[in-house]
């Protein structure tokens, strides 16, 4: 078993494994969301479907002890890969006090956990990005040997402030990974009336940095970029923009109708692709994955999901007076 | 066992209704909890709507193709789990320490006298040593000088009002011209109850199509059943038998026949009341007060004599109650206590009309081509021409004026 | 104790601040080398290198955003917009980030950054080299903006608000620079942020004012009170959050009243400090609350004589202290 692609690339059995785990326990949740979305339990979901394999793919290829995420709001699978729980996700669903993120502050889909190392996140897009550029600049001052991971949709690159930090970030050749999730639609607007350039990653030139266009659906191609540039970084070889093409596999959020703008044959066709399936023929192909070995994974995901939605459901909401607190240091 | 309700979820921010296009279930279908079980449409999304519960659907409530509100009943659901965690979910214990209030001081608020309590003071030559306060602590309002102004000095008296509040409130929009004032002039602040009828009055007469149509009526066999009863009935009950009262129950039981007339404008939709509440008008120096004789169709003629009675009681020394005032469903208005044979009422929104009773004038009439003396009574109606058509309103005054020109000692009976 | 110039004094923050926590670093246009433009980073990229000196790109939202960046890994940056007119492309990332990093996130992660602009008209800088951009930030509960109208209050604050843990502008009078001299310590020592401060004690007129407006109502104070007159001066010196209970007194001790800044006068700062006033102190005012102010024009137009019209000076400030003095 010495030569399959995941031990070439370094990842053990148990990693390729928990890869998978990963990625359905995002997928499965991201279902569960809708299903309490559209039972009136929760106001909102924005999906990370069909985006699960770049997300967990470039997560396990960073040092997930010490390095430090920038995620945008469909991260489900790279904020589970850090650390985040399936409960905590739940929580913050339900916008209860518990909620990591911001106990009922924010909206889902707003990332932030400190102990993880995972920067709070906002709704304006892409401010994330000079963050991500901020944190690489710190850790290289204190000489730490960090690397940032950010990530954004392809809309978000035409943002002022994508190009002011990968240039930044360039100019002084900081450890961070810049991972576009080029699903092709910024909501309803399709990727040929957002970008004039062929693709995304053809920017990189322009920061004086490496791009690369990888294909986001297959979860060890992602590993496998988003290492490399990894260990680049790591040798003081400065930043990486990593373009993964993916697919949307749901409206752009639970107020959204994507028939509006996509048709039926469209969505239909991107299930030949999911990357949850993609990982899922791999397993079985070299061996680590069989019938009852899958079942038994997705029962225990299933079991985990019931229990966090019933806890976050019955926990309770922070006091009305709550909304008062941390405006400045108390 | 457990009923439960699953209603209309929100799907999506701004949305306030959906569509049920197709339930997925019928009634008696089991269901696990997340199964959907219908197609919703909305003006944002169409989605399947997902079972909260685990159970068996007992009722669908909102046929397919029907849009209703969020959080509207859809359909029941009976249970299996007994032990419903029911969404009573407390807030957590606050734990930061507020910031404590701090208390106005109390005692120094009764001379502390605002720039325009001493301007006025004054202009008017106000000692304010004299007056209660009414505001907190104590504090001389502006108003109170106002009022000392207009009234004098007042002795201490600070009696809370009964004076109900208004049922709704609009802006004044008439523009405020600023009308000076000469020499002698009395300016009169418009407050309190003339300030309610003020807005209500402006709502009524901005808001609603007033129509306007009057009868004549032969009233006089009701005279003198009623003045042969008069004397005896006050000795007896201690109130008077007023015509009013007969008039009162005409309308009451006319419009039980009529209940187009017993109703209300919602905006999208004219309901009709069952129940028919009288309001009428007692007047109070400058106030207004529209009490309502409740179940007025229900009452006899005593009955409704003895409503007014009270109820005009109670207005003039102002002990109306919420109650007192709440309800109506049309409004009679007794124009003729002041000899007036001809008036335009304003309806009394939001009933579909009024009804004017003038006064009752002994005039000569024709009847089989000769002159008679006859008691004759003009009623005048003010309708909502949205509610309510001329045809309608025409037969409901005929029938008014059929149940009163039959009004005499056969066939009335006032107990 | 040196008598020192305003800039002078901010330079000598930013030197001890540095040399105290190597977690303090200095980034913008201009820093390093230069000095900036307007010198207040002189001999500092000589003493502490590129590193902790840094030049950026010429882009104010990266400035902004890195910088957010690192304070939320935990070092303390103080990023220096050259003036404060371009600031307008990092106001997303001050008002949608740095003011509301700790709020969103329920104190998990905090901001310490410290935001550095020269604002206001100080002589033929023209609409955007001379802008007051306080009032735009003065609604945004997260952000603390710190206005010092002296050079020890511009040490002292300064190197508060480089150890304050949450964001804060720190605001610098352009015409103060080396206008304003003044003694200030060798020594460590901060000033409280969100206090103001009593410049001047006096019992006929209360002027409440900050920044370059305080020079000018000392100055005009010396000649009212050989008129007969005593100028009470409080010193907003943090303009957001307001200083509530200073503000009142102050309003409070002669009962007259007048606001004085150099911003144009609808919405700015002195509007919340006349609310306040009319708030709290009905049964104290002997006069109308006064407001002197600019014109609500957008900036300060270029032509020496439209500029001198349009600018605050000593004398615009003795003239309303005088006609309220005399109400």
């Amino acid at each position: 078993m010495g030569d399959t692609r995941h031990a070439l690339l370094g990842l053990s059995d148990e990693d390729v494994i928990e890869m998978y785990r990963t990625m359905l326990t995002a997928r499965k949740v991201d279902e569960r969301l809708w299903i309490l979305n559209r039972a009136g339990k929760i106001p909102f979901v924005v999906s990370c479907q069909g985006q699960e394999g770049a997300q967990v793919g470039a997560a396990f290829a960073m040092d997930r002890e010490k390095d430090y995420l920038a995620p945008y709001y469909r991260d489900v699978g790279m904020v589970l890969a850090f650390g985040m729980t399936t409960k905590e996700i739940l929580l913050s669903a339900f916008a209860k006090q518990e909620d990591p993120n911001s106990a009922g502050r924010q909206m889902p889909g707003h990332f932030g956990q400190k102990k993880n190392r995972i920067l709070t996140g906002s709704s304006p897009v892409t401010t994330q990005v000079p963050h991500a550029v901020g944190v690489a600049l710190a850790g290289k001052m204190e000489k730490k040997n960090i690397v940032t991971l950010t990530a954004l949709g392809e809309g978000s690159t035409n943002q002022g402030d994508f190009h002011e930090a990968l240039n930044f970030a360039g100019v002084h050749k900081l450890p961070v990974i810049t991972l576009v999730e080029n699903n092709q639609y910024a909501i309803s607007v399709p990727a040929h009336k957002q970008v004039a350039c062929e693709r995304i990653s053809d920017r990189a030139i322009g920061y004086g940095m490496k791009g690369l266009t990888i294909d986001g659906n297959d979860p060890l191609a992602v590993y496998e970029a988003v290492k490399e540039a990894h260990d680049r970084a790591m040798n003081g070889e400065g930043p990486t923009l990593i373009e993964a093409m993916v697919h949307r596999m749901t409206a752009h959020s639970s107020d959204d109708n994507h028939l509006l703008y996509r048709d039926k044959q469209e969505i239909e066709d991107m299930k030949k692709t999911d990357p949850v399936v993609v990982m899922t023929d791999y397993l079985y192909e070299v061996g680590l994955l069989t019938e009852e070995t899958e079942e038994s994974i997705k029962q225990e995901i299933d079991e985990a999901i019931n229990e966090a939605t019933d806890y976050a459901d019955a926990a309770p909401y922070a006091a009305p007076e709550a909304a008062l607190d941390y405006v400045y240091e108390q | 066992m457990a009923r439960e309700e699953i209603t209309m979820p929100k799907l999506g921010e701004s949305v306030v209704e959906g569509t049920i296009n197709t339930w997925l279930i019928a009634e008696g279908d089991h269901v696990n909890k997340y199964d959907p079980i219908a197609e919703v449409t909305t003006d944002k999304v169409n989605a399947e709507i997902p079972s909260s519960f685990t159970g068996t659907i007992t009722d669908i409530v909102v046929n397919e193709g029907e849009t209703v509100e969020i959080d509207t009943l859809i359909c029941y659901i009976e249970t299996e789990e007994s032990d419903q965690t029911e969404e009573t979910v407390e807030p957590a214990e606050q734990t930061t320490n507020e910031a404590s209030h701090k208390e106005t001081d109390v005692s120094s608020m009764k001379k502390r006298y605002s720039p325009a309590v001493l301007r006025l003071a004054q202009e008017h030559q106000i000692n304010l040593e004299q007056l209660v306060g009414t505001g907190k602590f104590g504090r001389i309002t502006r108003k109170d000088v106002e009022q000392a102004i207009q009234h004098g000095v007042p002795e201490v008296s600070t009696e809370p009002s009964t004076t109900p509040a208004p049922s709704s409130k609009i802006e004044n929009r008439s523009a405020q011209t600023q009308q000076r004032t000469s020499t002698g002039d009395i300016e009169i602040p418009v407050t309190g109850v003339r300030k309610v009828v003020a807005e209500h009055m402006v709502q009524a007469k901005q808001e609603i199509p007033h129509a306007w149509m009057m009868v004549e009526v032969d009233v006089t066999d009701l005279v003198n059943y009623r003045d042969s009863l008069k004397k005896q009935f006050k000795e007896r009950e201690g109130y008077n038998l007023t015509y009013f009262a007969f008039f009162a129950k005409a309308v009451a039981q006319a419009l039980k026949e009529f209940p187009e007339m017993n109703s209300v404008w919602a905006g999208d939709k004219i309901i009709q009341r069952k129940d028919v509440h009288l309001s009428f008008a007692v007047a109070k120096e400058q106030d207004l007060f529209v009490p309502v004789i409740q179940h007025a169709d229900e009452k006899t003629v005593k009955g409704i004599a003895r409503e007014i009675h009270l109820l005009s009681e109670k207005a003039r020394n102002g002990k109306l109650t919420t109650a007192d005032i709440e309800g109506g469903t049309f409004t009679v208005n007794n124009t003729g206590s002041f000899g007036s044979v001809q008036s335009m009422g304003i309806i009394n929104h939001p009933q579909a009309a009024i009804l004017q009773v003038e006064s009752i004038v002994k005039k000569p009439v024709i009847i089989n081509d000769m002159f008679a003396a006859r008691h004759m009574v003009n009623l005048c109606l003010s309708l909502d021409h949205r509610i309510l058509d001329g045809l309608i309103c025409g037969r409901f005054m005929a029938r008014v004026k059929e149940i009163l020109e039959n009004v005499n000692e056969e066939t009335a009976n006032v107990f | 104790m040196a008598v020192m110039t305003y800039i002078q004094a901010i330079t000598m923050a930013l030197r001890e601040e540095m040399e105290r926590d190597h977690k303090v670093f200095v980034l913008g246009e201009d820093v390093g080398h230069k000095g900036g433009v307007f010198r207040a980073t002189e001999g500092l990229y000589e003493q502490f290198g590129e590193e902790r000196v840094l030049d950026t790109p010429l882009a104010e939202s990266a400035i902004a955003g890195v910088g957010i960046g690192a304070a939320m890994y935990g070092l303390r940056p103080v990023a220096e917009m050259q003036f404060a007119d371009f600031i307008m492309p990092a106001v997303n990332q001050i008002v949608s980030e740095a003011s509301r990093i700790r709020y969103r996130s329920n104190n998990d992660w905090n901001c310490p950054i410290t935001i550095r602009a020269p604002y206001g008209g100080s002589g033929h800088g023209g609409l955007y080299h001379s802008q007051n951009v306080e009032a735009l930030f003065a609604n945004q509960p997260g952000l603390k903006i710190v206005i010092p109208s002296t050079p020890y209050d511009a040490k002292g604050l300064l190197k508060a608000a480089i150890r304050d843990n949450d964001p804060v502008l720190y605001f610098e009078h352009k015409k103060s620079y080396r206008l304003l001299k003044g003694e200030v310590p060798e020594d460590d020592y901060v000033l409280p942020i969100g206090k103001a401060d009593v410049k001047r004690e006096g019992n006929d007129i209360t002027v409440i004012t900050y920044g370059i407006g305080v020079p000018y109502a000392l100055q005009a104070a010396e000649q009212l009170e050989k008129e007969g007159y005593d100028a009470h001066i409080l010193d907003l010196r943090t303009v957001y959050p307001l200083d509530q209970e200073a503000i009142i007194e102050a309003a409070k001790k002669t009962g007259k009243v007048l606001l004085v800044t150099d911003d144009n006068k609808e919405g700015s700062i002195i509007g919340e400090v006349a609310a306040i006033i009319g708030e709290h102190c009905l049964f104290d005012l002997d006069a109308p609350i006064k407001r002197l102010a600019s014109p609500d024009v957008p900036a300060i137009p270029y032509a020496p004589l439209m500029e001198k019209y349009y600018m605050l000076n000593a004398d615009k400030v003795e003239e309303a202290m005088r006609e309220l003095a005399e109400f």
